[in-house]
């Protein structure tokens, strides 16, 4: 439906093209590498009269997010973009915007987090913000960015949600590299999906005053809190929604979690955002080598998927997880490694879990190394290892 | 650009009977936040926004489920309303721009904010916005320390004054350093309109809320706001202390319009700085050697003020 083109953009053009599709009433930002052409892009929009927008020049990433929450409040649709220590220094407005109901979306070009500096891609910053009760996409094309923020407002402005939507995605690997991507012709097009109109959510309006922001005492915290847990509950069938949907209307398919070669796998690689090129890559030469192995993408991870990746989990004998963060100290090291553990607790499935830690502050992952981490699995599993009783550090020198 | 047709507020006949901010907040008796929101409401009137930091004026008006607030208010957090209130400002403008709200409402965005939430954790925010030219009015309220988690130093604290972060101790005598000029800091902006006020001189401190909301830009209003608990004075002395800060010339009330500066309340006769200080718990560890101190501190001060103004519009000490 709708008339498309198709242009190469990088991931972080494809943030900013779907920005603008959404016609986005204010945007608030402040550079950081590597998000920074986010911004530069919809300031070039606005510049040329292809998106009516306010754009605030915050001085700040905290303001960045404290402006969009303002502007929100006033029942604009709002975006910002961040990466890294922008994100950490946001950090105690995700909370905020979250708990006042706020359905800001975010893109984040995924970076590692000082110290040491690194400007390089890994996701320590969105792993950092599990607990923020903020819906997460994980987006591993620039295809999918476009998408999936286009998807993010709808499922945000939904009156049974009303929560802010990240969309994350390699830093450089993405943010910086070019693919094709069909974006829009007309704005329309989009805007038929997610309509602009008169805001679901309470807004800042003198015509019926409300106050925003109050304080909760024991007797009512808890219960502003508990509602947050049924939106974000509520958020798994409209995502699954939108997503049906978005399908239907756009033909591009999405959902939770995206599956390669799973058939006749009883072994799969699971991970998330642009390592699952390489994933199935290697997945492709270990076939043509004549061993099946599956490859798992975790696109949503707020909410965690369960039930979808039960479906997926219970007719493998092991699951290798790579994940590119660290939980420092943690039972299991690997973040969404520790996640798939308790899902596959949760139905005492017989599936083996080998933890991996690659690719920290971009360190080069191969497909040699993704075949090599299945090697390794697979006599770990010969040993009868069910579970790493560490995540595996790849490629680290000790 | 001319300042003289402002003065809207002439008697307090002029005030408008119309009350936004409701009686049964918890702000301690003989608090002066409440006088000045009181008064600023009736200033701005219903088609207002408030946005207000963490601190005194947020916690005793905003327990869930009452507010005292009948105009549209919202708190987010500490260092950050200016930036909130930008984001307001900014939304307001687009949304009418493109015809989704009544392009011809004038809605006030007022950030209030206390001077901890002002001077220094949310100073930052407040230069961006300044810098922004944002049109939107920034009220601080100055009770000169962290009054809200029990009294600790500011940067807008006074030198000398006692803090429970400041003790009075056998070496430390109260703060050592001196009080951050604010409203000097944010004229430096070179914003449409600056200005100090008092709620003991309150036709004043309303004229200058009005000219506030009037300017297209920011503006920037440093109310002092005397504090009975933090300040250690009776209940009942509030609106005392306040008038004598300005008949001490502890505290200057002038406007800068346009770059047009003014003192709005000329002292002729200015009253010794002791009758302000020993008024004050947080002041009593001073001896009488260290009040001269401090007079000399205000006399320096107010000869500043009268070469800008170029007249002596605060006079000598007469006793």
């Amino acid at each position: 439906m709708g008339e498309w083109v198709r242009i190469p953009l990088s991931s972080n053009y494809a943030a900013a093209y779907a920005a603008k599709d959404a016609d986005v009433d204010v945007v608030a930002a402040y550079p950081i590498t590597p998000q920074t052409t986010v911004v530069e892009k919809i300031a070039e929009f606005i510049a040329n009269g292809e998106l009516q927008a306010e754009m605030i020049h915050v001085e700040s990433e905290h303001s960045a997010l404290s402006a969009c929450i303002g502007a929100a409040s006033a029942g604009a649709r709002v975006f910002t973009a961040t990466s890294a220590q922008g994100l950490e220094l946001m950090h105690e407005l995700l909370y905020i915007a979250s708990g006042l109901r706020l359905p800001i979306v975010m893109s984040i070009a995924s970076r590692a987090l000082s110290a040491p500096i690194s400007i390089w891609g890994d996701y320590s910053d969105v792993m950092a913000t599990r607990d923020s009760s903020w819906i997460t996409i994980i987006a591993s094309s620039a295809q999918e960015v476009y998408d999936s923020i286009i998807q993010a407002y709808k499922v945000a402005e939904n009156p049974d949600v009303l929560l802010p939507v990240m969309v994350a995605y390699d830093g450089f690997l993405m943010s910086h590299t070019y693919e094709p991507v069909y974006v829009a012709k007309d704005r329309s097009t989009i805007l038929e999906f997610v309509p602009k109109r008169k805001p679901l959510w309470n807004i800042l309006d003198p015509d019926k005053p409300i106050t925003v922001g109050a304080v909760g005492n024991p007797d009512w915290y808890y219960e502003f809190k508990y509602q947050q847990v049924v939106a974000i509950e509520n958020s798994l069938n409209i995502l699954k929604q939108v997503f049906e949907e978005f399908g239907k209307r756009f033909e591009r398919n999405y959902s939770f979690i995206e599956t390669y070669n799973m058939d006749g796998s009883d072994i799969a690689i699971l991970t998330y955002g642009g390592l699952y090129g390489t994933v199935t890559e290697a997945v492709d030469i270990m076939k043509k080598r004549g061993l099946d192995v599956g490859a798992i993408k975790l696109r949503v991870f707020r909410p965690w998927p369960t039930e979808e990746l039960i479906r997926i989990l219970k007719n493998l004998k092991a699951v290798i997880v790579i994940d590119r963060a660290i939980s420092f100290g943690a039972a299991l090291e690997g973040p969404i490694a520790m996640e798939v553990l308790a899902t596959i607790s949760k139905k005492s499935l017989d599936t083996a879990l080998h933890s991996y830690i690659a690719s920290v502050g971009q360190r080069a992952v191969t497909e040699e190394d993704v075949m090599a981490m299945v090697e390794n699995s697979t006599g770990l599993l010969k040993k009868g290892v069910s579970l790493t009783e560490k995540s595996i550090y790849w490629g680290v020198r000790q | 650009m001319s300042s003289s047709p402002k003065l809207h507020y002439k008697t307090v006949f002029d005030i408008p009977k119309e009350e936004l901010f409701a009686p049964g907040h918890g702000l301690c008796a003989g608090c002066t936040a409440g006088t000045i929101v009181r008064l600023l409401l009736k200033v701005a009137g219903p088609n207002t926004v408030i946005v207000n930091a963490t601190g005194c004026v947020e916690v005793s008006t905003t327990t869930f489920p009452y507010t005292s607030w009948r105009v549209p208010y919202i708190h987010v957090a500490f260092e950050n309303t200016a930036a909130v209130a930008s984001g307001i400002e900014a939304a307001l403008k687009v949304l009418k721009a493109k015809g989704l709200i009544d392009p011809n409402k004038r809605v006030n965005v007022i950030a209030l904010a206390g001077d901890g939430g002002t001077a220094d954790i949310g100073f930052q925010a407040l230069s961006g916005m300044l810098e922004r030219g944002h049109k939107l009015m920034y009220v601080m309220y100055d009770n000169e320390a962290y009054m809200n988690t029990g009294i600790q130093r500011s940067g807008a604290t006074p030198q000398y004054a006692w803090t429970t972060t400041t003790p009075v101790g056998k070496v430390l005598r109260g703060k050592i350093q001196f009080k951050k000029p604010v409203a000097e800091i944010v004229a430096a902006h070179r914003i449409p309109y600056v200005a100090t006020a008092n709620p003991a001189h309150f036709l004043d401190m309303m004229n200058k809320f009005r000219r506030g909301l009037e300017v297209e830009g920011p503006s920037f209003i440093h109310v002092l706001q005397p504090c009975t608990t933090g300040w250690r004075f009776d209940p009942r002395l509030g609106i005392k202390i306040a008038r004598l800060a300005t008949e001490t010339a502890m505290w200057i009330n002038w406007e800068l319009d346009y770059g047009e500066f003014k003192v709005t309340v000329p002292v002729p006769k200015r009253k010794h700085v002791k009758h302000y200080i020993r008024l004050q718990g947080r002041f009593n560890h001073l001896t009488d050697r260290d009040i001269e101190e401090i007079q000399k501190m205000v006399d320096s001060e107010v000869e500043r003020i009268n070469k800008v103004v170029g007249k002596e519009i605060i006079g000598p000490v007469v006793e």
